[in-house]
């Protein structure tokens, strides 16, 4: 059982993740109705999570670039989408919001591949084969760099989207739970959409041509050029993914929180969960930004009163910073992540 | 070999004088030499003799200081570069395995096939991204074509297994078969049977003849046990510290006192 030996930190981390989850439920903290409530709540945020991930991991493998630029790019294209969807209707008169805002959204949606094809041209493709660092430190510059050019040409005031989604919590399944679950019709319309997108991203990946060229380009740079893949043309269409996929995770947020520079601290969760999923696995970032969701959630929601009570704190926050501790976790036992690849060299 | 020596056609390749450097290390110096329409060409040597780096410059990994290669690509016109780039040597038709594994080894032995059919495919990229009409008729042809280069090489059971569970000698082929799936005018093998045992070796042996017997392709390897590559090639290539000290059939290659020397060392 060498295994198990070498395995129980991971083991026990996983483990207390469970209990973790189950104890509010088996030591009757709340109703079954309540749970499930919190439960779903967590499971919304946390595909969200999943989606800003996906970008993350999906550059990461194809270029080996750790893109600390992807919170910038969910504000960027949040911003173009909320300030596209207020000038529409002045300049061309349209008087239908969902008419506007869809125009809105692929004039965005464009910028985003736009601005892809010149990630490509203007940085990586002059910084092919260089360390890691070197690529970190230019994405850093992006960050910067499109942070202030996003608010010199989309202003930086809060604004909002209006997606025209009622935001009036309804009660569902009453009659399965006593009380009910309250849930939010936006909400659940925002995990539906990056739901769908989550997956059309894997079977993009798993079942096509270009997503074989793809994985091939993530898994050596070296072979995937001498079958002819172009590597340059790869990059480009995973910066413009990782960008379509920053558009919508900003569209929704935006929609929730309204469009301003917080966005980018949102994104940033994506970190602990592609720590907690593994930075090469795209399977690992969709569980990873589930488990951060409703993690968090419950240790807001079920640990916070607990700790308030025995330590005698003000309370609050910990949905803030739960993540992050979640993730060091994970660095001491298992800083590969759940999914990703143990890295072995040959001596 | 009378029968093999009436398909061997016309010069497909030629490099010339070619000079490569790295830093103060000289991996090549002023190589020359040509290889001829469906022959198996060999380059052999002692370790450090430049034999990968010979065969890097040809498929452009590798930018030499000095020289040109001259290249008969598909379309017959042969044409004449100061250094290839590898996506180029792909596109004219020059595909490649390498000495070090680099196939992609979270995926299955049919998508690393099927990779080697990227330049095959013709439909746009938005297309294949939906795997719609003209794209999905596309891809079951390269299916098809790419089930034949598996039952070539018989690896019809793993054909669904990641590529990185499977030992070397199947890895080995698999990388074959990755070129194969291009159609390639010339194959580089760089050691296609280095640290395999003596039936993995037999096996290969079979697949490069069978490859430039049934599909007429041309082939350039290294090779480092010298009883195969004497067994398999047309004509050999020597090289030592980077310079070519001889050339020709195994015969005359065997009898070259310069490669004698290169091999077992020479009195002084």
């Amino acid at each position: 059982m060498g295994n198990l030996k070498r395995n129980w930190p991971i083991m026990t981390l996983v483990a207390g993740i469970l209990i973790g989850m189950a104890a509010p439920l088996a030591l009757g903290m709340s109703a079954p109705g309540f749970y499930v409530e919190v439960l779903l709540g967590g499971l919304m945020s946390g595909v969200l999570y999943s989606l800003v991930a996906l970008g993350f991991v999906l550059i990461f493998k194809a270029s080996g670039v750790f893109n600390f630029a992807q919170g910038a790019m969910v504000l960027f294209a949040a911003l173009a989408m909320a300030r596209l969807a207020e000038w529409i209707p002045q300049l061309t008169g349209i008087e239908s919001r969902l008419v506007g805002n869809m125009l809105a959204f692929l004039i965005a949606m464009a910028l985003m591949v736009g601005f892809a094809w010149l990630v490509e041209r203007l940085v990586l493709r002059h910084l092919v084969n260089q360390e890691g660092v070197v690529l970190l430190m230019a994405t850093l510059g992006i960050t910067y760099f499109i942070d202030g050019v996003g608010q010199t040409v989309w202003g930086s005031d809060i604004y909002e989207i209006n997606l025209g989604m009622p935001k009036t919590p309804t009660l569902i399944l009453d009659g399965l739970f006593q009380g009910g679950i309250l849930i939010n019709q936006e909400d659940l319309m925002a995990a539906l959409v990056a739901g769908l997108l989550v997956l059309a991203l894997a079977v993009f990946f798993q079942k096509t041509a270009t997503g074989r060229a793809l994985r091939a380009v993530a898994d050596d740079h070296q072979a995937a050029q001498s079958i002819g893949i172009p590597l340059n043309t790869i990059w480009v269409i995973v910066w413009a993914v990782a960008g379509i996929v920053a558009l919508v995770a900003g569209m929704i947020w935006g929609s929730k929180l309204g469009v301003q520079f917080s966005l980018t601290l949102v994104a940033l969760k994506a970190l602990p969960v592609v720590i907690l999923g593994g930075l090469t696995s795209v399977p690992g970032a969709i569980l990873g930004g589930l488990i951060i969701g409703v993690g968090e959630k419950f240790a807001e929601v079920f640990l916070g009163p607990i700790l308030v009570k025995a330590f005698d704190l003000a309370g609050g926050g910990i949905e803030n910073w739960f993540a992050y501790v979640l993730a060091l976790a994970f660095l001491l036992v298992r800083p590969e992540g759940l999914f990703g690849e143990k890295h072995i060299d040959r001596v | 070999m009378s029968n093999r020596e009436r398909h061997i056609g016309d010069v497909i390749l030629k490099v010339d004088d070619i000079s490569l450097a790295f830093g103060g290390v000289k991996a090549l110096t002023d190589v020359s030499f040509d290889v001829r329409e469906h022959e198996v060409r060999a380059i052999i040597g002692p370790n450090g003799a430049g034999k990968s780096s010979m065969l890097n410059v040809v498929n452009g990994v590798y930018t030499p200081q000095q020289g040109r290669i001259t290249f008969r690509g598909g379309d017959g016109r042969p044409l004449t570069f100061d250094h290839m780039n590898p996506r180029r040597a792909a596109e004219m038709g020059i595909a490649r395995t390498f000495q070090s594994l680099a196939l992609f080894k979270g995926m299955s032995v049919l998508d690393n096939i099927m990779t080697g059919r990227n330049l095959k495919m013709k439909s746009n990229i938005l297309l294949q991204a939906v795997r719609l009409g003209p794209a999905l008729a596309e891809e079951l042809e390269h299916r098809a074509f790419v089930e034949q280069i598996i039952d070539f090489l018989e690896i019809q059971p793993y054909r669904k297994t990641p590529v990185g569970r499977l030992p070397y000698g199947l890895q080995k082929r698999v990388d074959l078969g990755r070129a194969l799936a291009m159609q390639p005018t010339l194959l580089l093998l760089d050691e296609p049977m280095a640290g395999m045992n003596v039936e993995e070796k037999e096996d290969m042996c079979r697949f490069i003849l069978d490859v430039n017997d049934e599909f007429g392709t041309t082939i350039v390897l290294i090779e480092h046990d010298m009883s195969v590559v004497m067994d398999i090639s047309d004509r050999v290539v020597v090289l030592d510290y980077g310079k070519k000290i001889g050339d020709g059939t195994p015969d005359e290659v065997r009898s070259n006192q310069a490669v004698i020397g290169a091999y077992l060392g020479v009195a002084h």
